[in-house]
């Protein structure tokens, strides 16, 4: 039903109104904007926080060596647990373990983390040291980019070989082509047969992968291992709690420590841990949703008070044009289209200005731990598109009422 | 043309209602040029609403061109008032932000006639009254006597049967007024029926017939005699159309 003349008469009232055209023009692109930027930066958060998920495994579970805080089979409080190669093995036995690695810290006795002096030639500086089994490719997600990742036969063979991070590789030797390259871990010498890079950002990639049984060799470390991860396939939280405790117990059986005893091995269970973050940004989108939805109310109250007052101003002119034979259709749509357009148009003007400032959030920012790229969707964008037809719609309902309500006889009586 | 029958027509004010048209009788022949006088607050303009179909009434009927006009939805109103009827008024309601060919034109918009045929219409009839070098001005560029023009042109396009003009020279000058009684006798004499609102007797002096008001009630008919008109009123309509087309 397009009608080029019905266009005219809305485009030539607009025109006559600039002021009232340009505030309620304003008072919905200011919602809209408001509306598009709240998304885009929820959207960022989940996005920043997802990355750094998507750096391990979601359905990994990571078990630490700690000090008993209970007493169990006559045994006092506050011993120590040291895991063994034995438990990572038979870790790997139970159900729905699919992927296993344990990592044995080097710094001193169960002392975990922290950086290791790193030489090549002259070239000297600290990077953290990993020393693990095979499967952590998996758990932490790591990405070969040259040669390849540590296998059984390092594992059997205490082979010392390493692979290193993009990061490491172009500080020690200024490129990342070094596979068959040898560099020295506090002072024992390894050959590096891989590179790889790692989604967790710069702190993930500055790192050294070694075969554990190496590590534990040459830094005295007999078969003890601090950490035993593993993943669990598509286990479901509930699933995933299950397996937890039974590896618990295996470990609690063969330790001589309660399985209730919550720090002689602390449990992260990142499928439970997943799944909460889930729940709480999912919880934020309705906020958000909420907060958008009342920006968007505030908008049409604003332009419905703008068009009411618009249609006060214009009760003679509704006064002439009924007398001439409008109907009170006429009237409306005319009001209704006129608020649609009015609204949709300021609406988009909103969303194109929204986006472009994400975009440049996103330019500006780099993708972070908190904060990942500010996106806005295409279907954010229809709906967007619907709402404000909808919107303004409703916008011009009760002013287009209004008007159509004008008495010709009242709006006519001279003056 | 017009026949009332026992109109009644009230206004609530506060908790009383006010009687303005009081059984009034009235028939308007086809083609006559009539007037309606009486003092304010005699409800001679509740009357003009009433045959404009701008107000509604209680209780009579109103037959306007053999349709009874009672209870109309505000759509077949306004298809009526498009249809039949073109009005003046005393202050002109021109819309200020249309030149006059669009005020013109305007009537002719609400009956979908595309914009270009109507605007050469509109042109045509400023022609007729006499400003179609003024075609592409404001109202607010023009004086008092163009602007009633523009607006009796306006009344003009939709080809009414009844021009129905509320104090049309009210706002102006005496000259002026003069002028544009002699438009409106024109217009009657062209075949159209109209009804002139006012409280001049000079303007009534030149209707046929003077209906005067007063308390709602009609008066007396004054017949003045009307030889020009029986003479002149061609045909109706149809003759009417001829004309035009």
């Amino acid at each position: 039903m397009f009608s080029w003349d019905r266009w005219r008469e809305i485009l030539d009232t607009l025109w006559r109104n600039k002021l009232r055209t340009t505030l309620t023009a304003f008072s919905m692109a200011w919602g809209i904007f408001m509306l598009v930027v709240l998304l885009g930066l929820g959207n960022g958060l989940q996005a920043g926080v997802q990355s750094s998920f998507a750096d391990d495994a979601t359905n990994s579970i990571w078990m630490f060596a700690g000090n008993t805080s209970q007493p169990a089979k006559g045994l006092p409080i506050g011993r120590r647990i040291v895991l063994a190669n034995r438990d990572v093995g038979a870790v790997d036995e139970l159900r729905k373990v699919d992927h296993v690695t344990g990592r044995f810290g080097i710094r001193g006795n169960g002392q975990f983390g922290g950086e290791l002096q790193i030489r090549v030639g002259a070239k000297v500086s600290s990077f953290d040291v990993r020393a693990v089994h095979p499967d952590h490719l998996y758990l932490e997600k790591t990405i070969i980019k040259a040669g390849r990742f540590l296998n059984e036969r390092d594992i059997d063979g205490k082979r010392k070989v390493a692979i290193v991070g993009i990061p490491v590789a172009t500080f020690l030797f200024g490129n990342t082509d070094v596979i068959g390259q040898w560099l020295e871990v506090n002072r024992v010498p390894f050959q590096i047969v891989g590179v790889f890079d790692d989604d967790g950002g710069e702190g993930e990639q500055k790192k050294v992968y070694i075969p554990i049984t190496t590590a534990q060799a040459a830094f005295n470390g007999a078969d003890r291992v601090n950490q035993i991860m593993f993943t669990v396939g598509d286990a479901d939280v509930d699933e995933s709690k299950a397996i937890a405790d039974e590896a618990k117990a295996l470990l609690a059986e063969t330790h001589d420590f309660s399985p209730d005893d919550p720090q002689a091995v602390r449990i992260r269970n990142n499928v439970e841990n997943f799944e909460n973050f889930q729940k709480i940004f999912s919880m934020m989108a309705i906020f958000v949703s909420l907060m958008a939805g009342c920006t968007i109310v505030a908008g049409v109250i604003g332009v419905s008070n703008i068009m009411m007052i618009a249609v006060r101003e214009r009760t003679k002119e509704i006064g002439v044009r009924k007398a001439l034979g409008a109907t009170p259709w006429d009237i409306v749509s005319s009001i209704v289209q006129e608020s649609v357009f009015l609204t949709a148009s300021a609406g988009y003007l909103g969303l194109v200005t929204g986006v472009g400032l994400l975009t440049l959030i996103g330019w500006a920012v780099p993708p972070g731990e908190m904060f990942g790229a500010p996106t806005v969707d295409l279907t954010v964008a229809i709906a967007a598109t619907v709402v404000l037809v909808f919107a303004g719609a409703l916008a011009g309902f009760f002013p287009a009422l209004a008007a159509a309500r004008v008495n010709p006889i009242v709006a006519l009586r001279d003056e | 043309m017009v026949r009332l029958s026992g109109i009644n027509k009230y206004y609530k004010v506060g908790t009383h209602a006010l009687h303005v048209l009081h059984d009034v009788e009235l028939t308007i022949e086809e083609g006559e040029m009539v007037s309606i006088m009486g003092a304010s607050g005699s409800g001679k303009s509740t009357l003009l609403n009433v045959l404009g179909i701008l107000d509604s009434y209680e209780s009579g009927e109103y037959w306007l061109d053999g349709t009874l006009i009672k209870d109309l939805s505000e759509r077949k109103a306004a298809h009526y008032r498009n249809k039949f009827l073109g009005f003046v008024f005393q202050s002109f309601n021109l819309l200020p932000f249309k030149n006059a060919v669009e005020n013109v034109a305007l009537p002719l918009y609400y009956q979908g006639v595309p914009r270009r045929k109507r605007n050469k219409l509109a042109l045509q009839y400023l022609e007729k009254v006499g400003l179609a070098d003024w075609a592409e001005h404001r109202p607010s560029e023009m004086s008092g006597g163009q602007k009633q023009r523009v607006a009796i042109a306006r009344s003009l396009i939709t080809r009414p049967r009844l021009i129905l003009a509320d104090e049309p020279t009210g706002a102006l000058d005496s000259e002026t007024s003069e002028q544009i009684m002699d438009l409106l006798t024109d217009i009657h004499a062209g075949g159209i029926t109209v009804v002139v609102v006012t409280h001049e007797a000079e303007v009534a002096e030149r209707t046929q017939r003077v209906i005067r008001l007063r308390d709602g009630k009609v008066q007396d008919h004054a017949s003045s005699p009307r030889p020009q008109a029986s003479g002149e009123r061609s045909g109706g309509l149809s003759g009417e159309k001829e004309a035009q087309s």
